[in-house]
């Protein structure tokens, strides 16, 4: 679960990693009043989930007072488009205004779970405020990694390692050995996934400050962190798949026009890379678990057909605890109560499959039985 | 023979006394499975179908013997089961749970370094040597006792299709079994790559990968330099979007890295035969495993 900067920094304050003075703003009748205790340069940073934001236009550094309000009007409501939100953007309904810092130096740094190792790996380079992408594929040399073991912790050699590689001087060497260490403290104890701060900073007044933050949480570590769960903001997800994660079923939208029901995550992603082959374009990814109920076919089915761009739906079903004439009633049951009208591949194996295809049969919907993959396949092409 | 279970195996289950637990390992005893305890901290006494329940695995294998264990406890609890099953002492533990948290399972990754416990999962469906024993959530009757294919996969359900598909070939299978789905997990392919080639009823092999990582690159470079039985491979996430996560956690293409194309090419490149379509898996390993086996 990804949380905004400013939650980031506000769990930063807290462990110590110093960040810019910064107050938050979502309603522009407030700008003035909060940018009247503020000195010049003012940053204004809109608190969207996606990355890019400077980019897009998303982030302005005011020189003055009054840029600074005009910069804030501006980015507070806009639909702000990044390479990562798509062509429709996403509304900024939070802005972030921070003091401006004297910047003497940026660094990158980042942690992350490193699931090749098994461990924390660290990464840092002195070319901070670039892409880190960017830095690694055209000079890798610049890019330092420590691999840190969860069980023994962050040692003092590995923060050297550091030090010396971003070539920090001395008189500071101290701060920004602590702020290592606090973020390691704080990675660990909140179950990240990924901390990146880009820039790093040091300051003309040798100070190290935390101008960015992002955060990503272990999703499936938040039944131990509630405060964190209660920093979720989900006005950002497609509407469609927040509704379908508040029914337990795991949906992701996307752009083709035949939709999918499959049990198993794997199972699904074979079953959209089919409809692909097949000549068309998956709507979806359609996940309805192990143990799916009849219920839970309904709900996928109402949030399949809740996609305008659906024209047919593919039910791919290998029944096995599921057993496919519970499924099979589960399917015929909702297609009556939402009339369904699209046409509807269903394509069952697995446990009492034969009971399954008769109670689909027998129905009277018009309900297309595939006898396996390669006959859906050619089912599905036909729509 | 066949690969880390067979009809000897002693199978306890940790988490028998819920609703899953119960179920499942009702399910793997009428399969044939040697079901022979049942662990629920404080549930000592107690029966579940006539399997005696305990209160620590330790005590479990104390009275019964048990040298594998399946692990159904929900996920805050489920990394603490494996570690309890691992000072055990017990030869091999299947962790079926779905949502362990990563930083526990890297806990556990590192703990059971230098031990002698083998850990397939977690969130996996489980390891079956047909007609011998099942510890897991899959469909016995799909499966084909005898050989002579091996499978090992990443996922649940498309697991079940593979190995549907073989059966309906009339290829059967020496053992069959789930890595699972997240970043962090025991056994990986190689493990069972290498498993494989040694057990002399396998003849040849189907690996089952998805986005995300680089295992399957490096089982693909493994099965150049190490394996001389035909490797059906297929790969699951083709048309999936960058940077999301496809229901399972270790399932994600993150900067440019995991890509269904990039395991693809390492496959071709490595001599296994991709399996482009899934609704033609079973023929091509028809195919593929007449002329070789």
């Amino acid at each position: 679960m990804k949380i905004h900067e400013y939650q980031a920094k506000e769990l930063f304050r807290k462990s110590g990693i110093p960040v810019p003075t910064g107050k938050t703003c979502t309603n522009e009748k407030d700008i003035s009043s909060l940018l009247a205790g503020m000195q010049t340069p003012v940053a204004v940073k809109a608190q969207i989930l996606a990355g890019g934001r400077g980019k897009g236009g998303g982030v302005v550094l005011a020189k003055t007072t009054g840029e600074a309000q005009k910069a804030a009007e501006k980015i507070l409501g806009m639909q702000l488009v990044t390479k990562q939100t798509g062509d429709e953007g996403t509304t900024v309904k939070t802005i972030l205004l921070e003091q401006g810092v004297d910047v003497a130096k940026e660094l990158y740094l980042s942690m992350l779970v490193d699931r090749d190792h098994a461990g924390i790996v660290i990464i840092a380079s002195r070319d901070g405020g670039m892409d880190i992408e960017t830095v690694a594929a055209e000079t890798p040399d610049r890019i330092i990694t420590v691999h840190v073991n969860p069980l023994l912790g962050l040692q003092g050699y590995q923060v050297r390692e550091l030090i010396y590689g971003l070539e920090i001087a001395p008189n500071v060497a101290k701060a920004f050995g602590g702020i290592i260490r606090k973020l390691f403290s704080l990675f660990m104890q909140t179950d990240c996934s990924l901390v990146e701060i880009n820039p790093l900073v040091i300051t003309n007044e040798d100070e190290v400050i935390a101008l960015d933050a992002k955060m990503d949480i272990d999703s499936n570590s938040l039944f131990r962190h509630s405060d964190i769960l209660a920093m979720h903001d989900s006005s950002e997800e497609d509407e469609l798949e927040a509704a379908a994660a508040s029914h337990g079923l795991n949906y992701i939208r996307l752009k083709g026009t035949i939709g999918s029901m499959v049990n198993g995550a794997g199972l699904a992603m074979a079953t959209m890379d089919l409809i692909k082959q097949a000549g068309v374009e998956p709507a979806n990814f359609l996940d309805v678990g192990g143990g799916a109920s009849a219920e839970m076919v309904e709900n996928g089915f109402r949030i399949i057909l809740s996609d305008p761009n659906v024209r047919g739906i593919f039910i791919n079903i290998f029944g096995g605890i599921l057993r496919c004439d519970i499924l099979a009633e589960g399917v015929v049951t909702a297609a009556r109560k939402i009339g369904l009208s699209l046409p509807v591949v269903v394509r069952m194996e697995g446990t009492n499959v034969e009971a399954g295809r008769k109670i689909l049969a027998d129905s009277g919907l018009t309900l297309i039985n595939a006898t396996d993959l390669k006959h859906a396949a050619e089912l599905l092409a036909a729509i | 023979m066949a690969i880390f279970v067979n009809k000897d195996t002693r199978v306890l289950v940790q988490g028998i006394t819920g609703k899953e637990g119960r179920f499942h390992a009702g399910q793997c005893s009428e399969y044939g499975t040697n079901i022979v305890a049942g662990v629920t901290p404080g549930k000592a006494g107690q029966n579940v179908n006539t399997i005696p329940v305990f209160n620590s695995v330790a005590d479990a294998k104390r009275k019964t013997s048990a040298n594998a264990s399946m692990i159904v406890v929900p996920p805050p609890f489920a990394a603490e089961a494996i570690l309890e099953a691992v000072d055990a002492e017990l030869d091999l533990v299947v962790c079926i749970t779905e949502g362990i948290p990563v930083m526990d399972m890297l806990r556990v990754k590192i703990g059971m370094k230098g031990r002698h416990t083998r850990l397939i999962g977690p969130n996996c469906p489980g390891i079956i040597t047909p007609g011998e024993c099942k510890i897991g959530i899959m469909p016995g009757p799909i499966h084909m006792p005898g050989g002579p294919v091996g499978v090992v996969s990443r996922s649940g359900t498309l697991t079940y299709e593979v190995v549907h598909q073989l059966t309906k070939q009339g290829l059967g299978q020496t053992t069959c079994l789930g890595i699972g789905g997240d970043p962090i997990n025991g056994t990986d392919f190689i493990d069972c790559l290498s498993a494989f080639q040694e057990d002399p009823e396998t003849k040849a092999v189907v690996m089952v990968g998805e986005i995300g990582g680089s295992a399957e690159e490096e089982a693909a470079a493994w099965i150049a330099a190490n394996m001389n039985k035909p490797v059906v491979g297929f790969i699951a996430g083709l048309t999936a979007p960058p940077g999301r996560r496809m229901g399972h956690a270790g399932a994600i293409v993150s900067g440019g890295k995991g890509t269904a194309e990039a395991k693809l090419t390492a496959m071709r490149e490595n001599g296994i035969h991709v399996c482009e379509s899934l609704g033609s898996l079973g023929e091509l390993c028809k195919e593929v495993f007449t002329e070789r086996i």
